[in-house]
């Protein structure tokens, strides 16, 4: 395999400011940013609460998301493709094919991973400060909201973890999304279709690329983290 | 976390307003990107969405006609590009507008059964037979198909099989049939995946495969694989072009769609069809007007 090729290829389409490839690159990020938003949105209430209450079946449900983080990515598209297709249930909405249906796809597929990490992190915080939580009058749902900022730095890992799934995920945005040029072709689709055209140097220079995007975003994370660390001490 | 540990109730709800104003934040920019959604779907309505093979999509033949027919009509074409069989239950399950595959039995029972309306011939190319250098069947010049598939079934050479229902899948087991063979044994390898990953696996077995010669010419990792037969007619590769039938499915766009078939098969159309080369070479040839008759 001709690495150099690949890197003067990622290079080359970076500099030259691409039009199509930054059209890509803006919906791979729209795609799965707002898909992690959807996630945490969900994801982090719902940890939190699953690390804190206590019910019956408590136990089942951890079992149930943590398994959920290793949900088939294909499988997720199949389902959401099955739901959305015009023969499903939701076929009306005429989603199918568009980039809602693949943020609705990423959604289902890092949501698990949002919330069984946030319970594992906030369990930890809760056995640690339950007593001096409730002597402070709080209530376990009404800990919440603090657990979740006392161990927002902790949990910034969580969502990089959610991030990194969704960036890298190729199977369910495929199925869903359809690859179609100029409208629902993502970096990871992309990469796909250039692997099967057999252009390798260009699938892989497209490869480059996302990683830099990922390790930038990962940095902008860690970055700020620390940031607000400082402030905060 | 000595945050907690100098807590005091004020600080707790100071705490409790700052996480409600980031998420009142987060859950704004939810919204917003959803309406921005929303309007992007609306505004593009002028579309139609076309469920094809990787052949079409993979070879950029669609990357050249679309923008003249778009450019004429303003009418936006989507391509989702699939094997021919999944394209048709795309189809069937009224996800696309129009079909345009290549495996003519198939088609005519997708019409037969109600799901399209009428089929039109739009162009062919061929198969062919590729294989490694060395050529361990044998096969190289010759220029029937069945007796090749029969010299590689004997000779035990590798084969790799698209396995998934596409087009050319369909018709490499046309051809096994005709050999009177059924391939099995650990020289036939069930890809199952599109036209590129099979070659892609075939040049690094190495084996023979059945490839559409426009996904031949456009494919990039040869390595050592070269064309062993062809000009089989057994090979012949006809595409057709298929109006998913609005009475199964309300929302199909009959009318833009009815267009792109139009324009597919007019003398415009096919011009732009055979105007295609890639590496000097024509990929399809448009034949509507003889296949019609």
């Amino acid at each position: 395999m001709d690495g150099d090729g690949a890197f003067s290829t990622a290079f080359q389409l970076i500099v030259s400011g691409d039009p199509t490839l930054m059209q890509i690159v803006s919906l791979s990020l729209r795609v799965t940013l707002t898909a992690l938003i959807i996630a945490c949105l969900i994801g982090l209430p719902l940890g939190a609460a699953l690390a804190m209450a206590r019910f019956p079946g408590r136990g089942a449900a951890v079992v149930l998301f943590n398994a959920l983080m290793g949900l088939p990515p294909v499988v997720a598209g199949l389902v959401v493709y099955l739901m959305l297709s015009r023969a499903g249930p939701l076929g009306f909405l005429a989603l199918l094919f568009t980039p809602t249906a693949m943020i609705i796809a990423q959604s289902v597929l890092i949501t698990p991973i949002i919330v069984s990490l946030t319970r594992s992190v906030i369990e930890d915080l809760w056995a640690e400060y339950e007593d001096q939580l409730r002597s402070l009058g709080s209530s376990a749902m009404r800990a919440i909201p603090t657990l979740l900022w006392d161990g927002r730095f902790s949990l910034v890992t969580v969502i990089l973890a959610g991030l990194g799934r969704a960036m890298a995920e190729v199977g369910a945005v495929l199925i869903v999304g359809g690859n179609i040029a100029g409208h629902t072709r993502t970096m990871t689709t992309a990469i796909a279709l250039e692997t099967a055209r057999g252009d390798l140097a260009l699938a892989l220079g497209l490869g480059i690329i996302l990683l830099t995007l990922t390790l930038i975003l990962n940095a902008g994370a860690f970055v700020s983290g620390r940031v607000a660390q400082q402030q905060a001490a | 976390m000595n945050l907690i540990k100098t807590s005091t109730h004020r600080q707790m709800s100071m705490r409790l307003i700052k996480n409600a104003i980031s998420a009142t934040a987060a859950l704004a920019i939810a919204a917003s990107l959803a309406a921005q959604l929303a309007v992007s779907a609306g505004a593009q309505d002028d579309y139609i969405t076309v469920a094809s093979t990787t052949s079409t999509e993979q070879s950029g033949l669609f990357g050249h006609i679309l923008p003249i027919f778009e450019e004429a009509t303003g009418i936006e074409v989507r391509v989702i590009a699939q094997g021919t069989g999944q394209a048709l239950e795309t189809g069937r399950r009224g996800d696309a507008d129009v079909v345009f595959v290549h495996a003519e039995p198939a088609e005519i029972q997708f019409v037969e059964e109600g799901y399209g309306v009428e089929r039109f011939p739009v162009m062919y190319n061929d198969f062919i037979i590729v294989g490694p250098a060395d050529d361990p069947a044998g096969l190289s010049g010759g220029r029937n198909a069945v007796a090749a598939f029969s010299a590689i079934a004997e000779s035990e050479a590798a084969f790799a099989s698209r396995g998934d229902d596409s087009g050319t899948h369909q018709a490499e087991q046309a051809i096994w049939a005709e050999a009177g063979i059924e391939p099995e044994g650990a020289w036939y390898r069930e890809v199952g995946s599109g036209m590129g990953p099979t070659l892609n696996t075939a040049a690094e077995m190495p084996a023979y495969t059945l490839a559409d010669r426009g996904t031949w010419i456009s494919f990039e990792n040869r390595r050592d694989l070269e064309i062993v037969v062809e000009g089989d007619d057994r090979l012949f590769n006809q595409y057709g072009v298929i109006l998913v039938n609005p009475e199964r499915h309300d929302h199909v766009k009959a009318e833009a769609g009815q267009a792109f078939i139009d324009w597919l098969i007019s003398a415009e159309g096919q011009q732009a069809i055979g105007s295609y080369e890639l590496r000097g070479e024509q990929l399809f040839f448009p034949n509507a007007a003889e296949q019609r008759s």
